[in-house]
């Protein structure tokens, strides 16, 4: 025997008693589990993905969507720039340097992005296996679009016109797979990367088709897009990401480009922060509903100890009498609440982190937010810090109980 | 090996028991006798450290325990003292066996299986060790405390009222198991009673 032999069988005396405290526990620490998992693994991506770029230009519109659409992925485009304002832009004294962006195709859902290789090397993109492309329909494919779409260096495929799977295909231009990329555990995973010109390419085919076909020589190529001579401005793209050259960037850059163009600018980190702000309020909302299942647990434990040290004022009294001291009595009934509150607390984080799982099992599109259910946190060592500080809370009062027996007035009183 | 000397006690400010001089010795075994009221259970909770004295000395195995420390007299409790009550109080969360063990545990003492089942042998109730509380009969769970109580053969064993729940049979058999399996563990015994059906099984008689 020993005290905590004797604990669990107090515990197991009463099993509906002791089920339920621990039931209520464990699902308030599995709602916070899972919401602690939820917003710090979003909060990861959100700064990943906007790592390195601290301005996004594109055409006029909601600036939250500029930036779902060109960072994310998410959204879809406010429209088109013209490269010739692009291009001025790229030269100004403040920006650092400019990446283009050109969207409008998709092949099975994932998202063709036109663009340069220093995107990728915004992300610290490595090629798992084939090389990065040199000719116009040449692509790189993310690690989740190779994975999902079983697509090997050397496949071909023709995209869709638009960003999902209805729009209709460009059946006469087929891309070619030249590389596949390491994961990044970021947003590149889900695109497939190739240069503007193939944006323009297949678009442009269907009325200019003996336009395409000549050999043009270059005089002047534009700094941005080295296919085509500088200051066209006939061609367009989506959107440009910036990096400042100084600080004073931040503050004169976005005013520059919201006045003096036609352009809008957006800061990722700015409407990350507002977006994770409005997701906030249903995150505060579900976290209260947690505490208050947690305050009810503990309640709930306080309860059954404070009747159950009522029953057992003999068994006190005969332990007393068999030798047992005061301050054990204490400690074997402070055990008792924390047994259960750490084993509730435990199961608990069980429960959250295996909820989560089936969760990301089960639905198909969390896989494309690449939130894992088997990340852990140092906030769940504090979650069972917590829940030890609870059971030594909630079983104050009848641990005093439990040391105040008075084992001449129980023993003598039948 | 028990002694007192001018020894009484007082509920609140009137009442006050006074108990004439007490001198046992190892092994002896000794029925206390008296009415409801007369102080039978005080007497036996102040020999058995269960209740402070505030006046005179008990000496038990040369140690005067109204000099010991609250943790001294825990400890010298579950060492030295074997208890049985009227109602065999067992810890009903606990098996027969269980119950039994928290007697060296609780006395810090090493917990000795084999010595489980010699005792529980003694009594005539081995098959019950795994048994749970509630399946007891009143009979069984009193062997159980009576069991409980010689575990850690202790010097003194102090029963408070063991055979009042009982019926004749029961009576018979239990008190007859208490005087054997004491005398075998050479204890000395203390029974208080107001059943006259043990008058007869033991010669030694303090009146109050």
């Amino acid at each position: 025997m020993n005290l905590f032999s004797l604990v669990i069988s107090y515990l197991k005396a009463r099993p509906l008693n002791t089920l339920l405290n621990i039931l209520l526990l464990s699902l308030g620490i599995a709602v916070i589990t899972i919401l602690l998992l939820f917003s710090n693994q979003l909060k990861e991506k959100i700064t990943n993905n906007t790592k390195g770029i601290d301005l996004v230009a594109g055409a006029k519109g909601s600036p939250l969507q500029l930036i779902l659409c060109n960072v994310f992925h998410i959204d879809f485009p406010t429209g088109n720039i013209n490269l010739q304002e692009a291009e001025r832009l790229s030269k100004h004294r403040l920006v650092k340097n400019a990446i283009p962006l050109a969207l409008g195709d998709s092949y099975q859902n994932f998202r063709i992005v036109g663009t340069n290789r220093a995107y990728a090397e915004l992300y610290k993109a490595e090629l798992a296996t084939g090389e990065w492309w040199d000719n116009d329909l040449e692509v790189v494919v993310g690690s989740t679009v190779a994975e999902l779409l079983k697509l090997k260096v050397g496949a071909t495929f023709e995209s869709a016109h638009g960003l999902s799977k209805e729009g209709h295909a460009h059946e006469e231009s087929p891309f070619v797979v030249k590389g596949i990329l390491k994961s990044t555990h970021g947003v590149l995973d889900n695109l497939i990367l190739t240069n503007v010109s193939s944006i323009w390419k297949v678009h442009e085919e269907h009325g200019e088709e003996e336009h395409t076909s000549e050999e043009v020589i270059l005089t002047n190529p534009s700094s941005l897009i080295p296919s085509v001579e500088a200051g066209d401005s006939t061609k367009e793209i989506t959107a440009l990401l910036i990096k400042y050259r100084n600080p004073i960037a931040a503050i004169q850059l976005p005013r520059y480009i919201n006045g003096q163009t036609g352009m809008q600018a957006a800061s990722p980190a700015f409407e990350a922060a507002r977006l994770f702000s409005i997701l906030g309020l249903g995150v505060e909302a579900l976290t209260g509903f947690a505490y208050v299942l947690i305050f009810i647990s503990a309640l709930s434990i306080f309860i059954a100890l404070y009747n159950s040290l009522k029953e057992r004022q003999y068994d006190l009294a005969i332990m007393r009498s068999m030798g047992a001291s005061r301050s054990k009595l204490f400690i074997a009934t402070q055990l008792e609440g924390i047994t259960l509150t750490l084993f509730g607390s435990v199961i608990g984080l069980i429960l959250g982190h295996g909820v989560l799982y089936l969760f990301t099992a089960v639905v198909e599109e969390s896989g494309k937010t690449g939130i894992s259910a088997w990340v852990f946190y140092k906030e769940e060592l504090y979650l069972l810090a917590g829940s030890l500080v609870l059971g030594i809370l909630c079983s104050l009062i009848p641990s005093f109980q439990a040391y105040r027996t008075d084992i001449h007035k129980v023993l003598a009183g039948n | 090996m028990i002694k007192t000397s001018s020894l009484s006690y007082s509920y609140g400010t009137e009442k006050k028991i006074h108990f004439s001089d007490l001198t046992i010795q190892t092994g002896e075994q000794f029925l206390l006798l008296g009415e409801s009221g007369s102080g039978k259970t005080t007497l036996l909770h102040l020999l058995g450290g269960l209740l402070r004295s505030q006046h005179g000395s008990i000496e038990v195995n040369g140690t005067d325990i109204t000099k010991l420390s609250e943790s001294g007299l825990d400890r010298f409790r579950g060492q030295q003292y074997g208890f049985i009550f009227q109602r065999n109080h067992l810890i009903s969360a606990l098996t027969v066996k269980k119950n039994l063990l928290m007697s060296p545990f609780l006395a810090g003492l090493e917990q000795n299986p084999a010595r489980v089942d010699e005792v529980l042998d003694q009594l005539g109730i081995l098959e019950k060790k795994n048994a749970r509380i509630q399946d007891l009969s009143l009979g069984q769970a009193q062997r159980v405390s009576i069991a409980r109580a010689v575990l850690n053969k202790p010097a003194v064993i102090l029963a408070d009222e063991p055979t009042s729940a009982l019926d004749d049979k029961n009576c018979d058999r239990v008190s007859d198991l208490l005087l054997s399996v004491a005398g075998q563990n050479k204890a000395t015994l203390i029974i208080a009673t107001h059943d006259q059906r043990l008058k007869n099984k033991v010669k030694n008689l303090i009146q109050l």
